[in-house]
């Protein structure tokens, strides 16, 4: 009988008590408190007067991925009701739990019915410990517009017990019935002069030495989403040591990052313009070969033709249509080879 | 006996050929390996991802990655429907590959690392740096084809099970993995061997496996028609060699894939008649090369390619270019490719 893999050799465990270094930065560095949340002082300032108030609307959080919107909602759920009470009081269902209509309803119904734990004297001592319990839908934008309606009913009839928190990417992705029964904190994408911080600090903690700029570089190609800014940061850590690298530099974040590098990619923009077609398709040939990824030169060429002086609105025009258009067959998975390829072709043949 | 690719396969970091840089990069992650990221290893076809995934996997838990067995596990959809999965696994790491599991690799998926997840090896080594083996490796063959469902709910699961289970995904195109979880990993991208790097592989190939060779100039050739792609070149080699009595000389012809002569037939006969009949034909064509098991999107490709090569006519090419990236694009929306390749045949017949 089959009993797990390598069953013998393992043992279960509380997934709970985790030692902090070995987990990915990502994780070790998920802001704990909600004073821990960077760049959004709105949002936080607003929740943290809830707690004094021990009432909770329901909510909804939106914004982009990476802005601290999961972070935030466990730290909150923490200031409420400390750790050990927090098992009991707060569900979490996210896109890998099995969220069809009858399910959401009975899980939901199940975990409301539960008769509330009474808190221990510390917590209550130390947390608000409100009479409630808070059911987390994370990733809830891929929930369908049926399970979404089904859940305003089932919202209302455990109103008294159970407050919902929603957290989606794209609010508009959330049905209004819905989205108006919750109040609104939208999750700002991070800008630079926040986020620096919160890098500089981690990148301190662990020890790291970086060039100057590479951070700001890190930043920039994040654009505004700290997970893959640490996720980035923890990449080029890993390659101090080796070979020359003793400090982080632009250049091996932008390798890391997966950037065509800028001369390869002014290349490219040579063939492009001299518009030879049998030209082109021997380049792209062996472009591909690099493995370089043609979402990343869709976002590159885009950067460079729209900040550039030399060309006309008329063709910027026309190129961006291009652009947009090979970008959304991209996104459907399609075959880079021949997209990149036809792209490049089709910016040729539009007249400067 | 096992196929020369497969025989000399390297099984580690040390032995490792082309490209020093991507090794070392390896290197620089098994060192410290403990609070290793998720990795996402990208690159065209045959560029050596698997092997370089396996190689970093002994580097971090030894050769025991390498025995590994097969099990057939049983899943139970939500509709109460039992599939059975090959699931490849040695005690260290586990395999699986979304195609063999169709539209239910959400819940297989999420099956599979929910147990991983709860299990924590207990025989980690403590000699090297302590906790390298707390953690179990699952490898996703083919991320690319993923369906959204299972990557949208991968995103919680990475980060909730960062503790015992790190995910490799290896996939050719990353233009169709969601953001969200790109944020996440540590992203690897695998370039093709150059045609010299090619070349000095397959010379030691031949050597060990005693073919004699008039000169290099024979896998001058092999290394120029496989296009980058190792597997690809070796395997021709083999072929090559075995149907030569291991001889190989500047004059003995290359051994194509049948189904590549059949594709440049095909795009003479389209560009000889454009008629209705002549569309028939080409339609058992098709359907000959899908019974085949030639997947739709290398047919479109390596069609293309063929139309590309054969006329001397820009504008046709141009038309034929935009054409066929419409058609890619709708090979992968759609479900029924033949339509689509058909399609794609009679509009080029008529931009010829
Ligand atoms: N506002 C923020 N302040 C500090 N760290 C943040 C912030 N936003 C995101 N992060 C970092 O990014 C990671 C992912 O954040 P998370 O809250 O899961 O994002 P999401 O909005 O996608 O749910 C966290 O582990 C944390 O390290
Ligand atoms: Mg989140």
């Amino acid at each position: 009988m089959f009993e797990g893999f390598g069953a013998n050799k393992r043992r279960k465990v509380n997934i709970e008590e985790e030692p902090e270094h070995t987990k990915p930065w990502v994780e070790k560095y998920r802001p704990k408190k909600l004073d821990d949340v960077s760049a959004q002082d709105h949002t936080i300032s607003v929740l943290k007067k809830t707690l004094t108030s021990a009432n909770l609307p329901h909510m909804l959080f939106y914004g982009p991925p990476g802005t601290g919107k999961t972070s935030t909602i466990f730290a909150l759920t923490r200031e409420l009701y400390g750790p050990e009470l927090s098992k009991t009081r707060v569900l979490e269902l996210n896109a890998s739990d099995e969220r069809g209509i009858a399910i959401v309803r009975e899980k939901v119904k199940n975990f409301a019915r539960l008769t509330v734990s009474k808190p221990s004297k510390e917590a209550l001592e130390k947390y608000p410990c409100p009479p409630y319990k808070i059911i987390i839908l994370d990733e809830a934008d891929s929930m369908t517009a049926d399970a979404q309606s089904a859940l305003r009913r089932t919202m209302e009839n455990h109103s008294n017990v159970t407050r919902f928190c929603l957290i989606c990417n794209y609010v508009t992705r959330i049905i209004d019935p819905l989205a108006s029964r919750c109040s609104k904190f939208r999750f700002k994408s991070l800008d630079e002069s926040n986020a620096i911080g919160r890098l500089k600090e981690i990148s301190q903690l662990e020890n790291v030495p970086h060039e100057e700029g590479a951070l700001q570089r890190i930043l920039e190609i994040s654009n505004g989403d700290m997970r893959r800014a640490i996720t980035l940061l923890q990449s080029a850590a890993k390659r101090l040591g080796f070979g020359e690298l003793d400090k982080i530099t632009s250049q091996e974040v932008e390798e890391l990052a997966g950037l065509v590098p800028t001369h390869i990619l002014q290349e490219m923009l040579n063939k492009v313009s001299q518009g030879n077609v049998n030209e082109i398709i021997e380049y792209v040939n062996e472009f591909v070969k690099n493995g370089w990824s043609a979402v990343s030169v869709v976002n590159q060429l885009h950067d460079y033709y729209i900040t550039s002086n030399d060309y006309g609105t008329d063709f910027k025009n026309k190129i961006s249509l291009l652009l947009f258009d090979a970008d959304a067959k991209l996104a459907n998975g399609t075959n880079e080879h021949l997209q990149l390829l036809n792209l490049l072709v089709q910016i040729s043949q539009v007249p400067t | 006996m096992s196929l020369w690719v497969d025989k000399y396969r390297p099984r580690s970091l040390d032995t490792l050929s082309h490209n020093g840089h991507l090794t070392s990069v390896l290197q620089s992650i098994s060192q410290q390996p403990r609070d290793l990221p998720h990795l996402l290893l990208y690159g065209p076809n045959g560029s050596g991802k698997k092997t370089r995934c396996m190689a970093l996997l002994e580097s971090i838990f030894g050769q025991g990655v390498y025995k590994m067995k097969i099990d057939v596990r049983q899943f139970v959809t939500p509709s109460n429907r039992k599939l059975d999965l090959n699931v490849v696994s040695s005690a260290y790491h586990l395999e699986i590959t979304p195609s063999d599991m169709g539209i239910n690799d959400r819940i297989v998926i999420q099956q599979l690392l929910k147990e991983v997840a709860q299990m924590e090896q207990v025989d980690f080594q403590e000699s090297q740096d302590g906790l390298a083996h707390r953690y179990k490796c699952v490898v996703i063959n083919e991320a690319d084809s993923l369906t959204r469902d299972a990557q949208a709910a991968l995103r919680r699961t990475m980060e909730k099970y960062s503790r015992n289970v790190r995910l490799i995904m290896l996939c050719d195109s990353v233009s169709s993995i969601i953001s969200p979880i790109k944020s996440r990993c540590f992203m690897v991208r695998c370039p093709a061997p150059p045609n010299d790097e090619t070349v000095n592989i397959l010379n030691y190939v031949a050597s060990k496996e005693k073919v004699q060779l008039e000169s290099d100039e024979v896998l001058k050739v092999i290394a120029q028609e496989s296009e980058g792609n190792l597997r690809k070149a070796l395997l021709m080699l083999e072929s090559m060699a075995l149907c030569n009595e291991m001889q190989l000389k500047k004059s003995t012809p290359i051994i194509k894939p049948d189904w590549e002569s059949v594709i440049s037939k095909l795009a003479t006969k389209i560009q000889k008649e454009k008629s209705v009949g002549c569309l028939v034909e080409c339609r058992s064509f098709l359907y000959d090369l899908l019974a085949h098991c030639i997947p739709a999107r290398t047919i479109l490709q390596e069609l293309t390619f063929a139309l590309l090569r054969n006329s001397s006519n820009e504008k046709a090419k141009i038309a034929i270019l935009q054409t066929s990236s419409i058609f890619d694009e709708r090979l992968s929306l759609g479900n029924k490719p033949i339509y689509h390749l058909e399609g794609f045949v009679a509009r080029a017949m008529c931009s010829m």
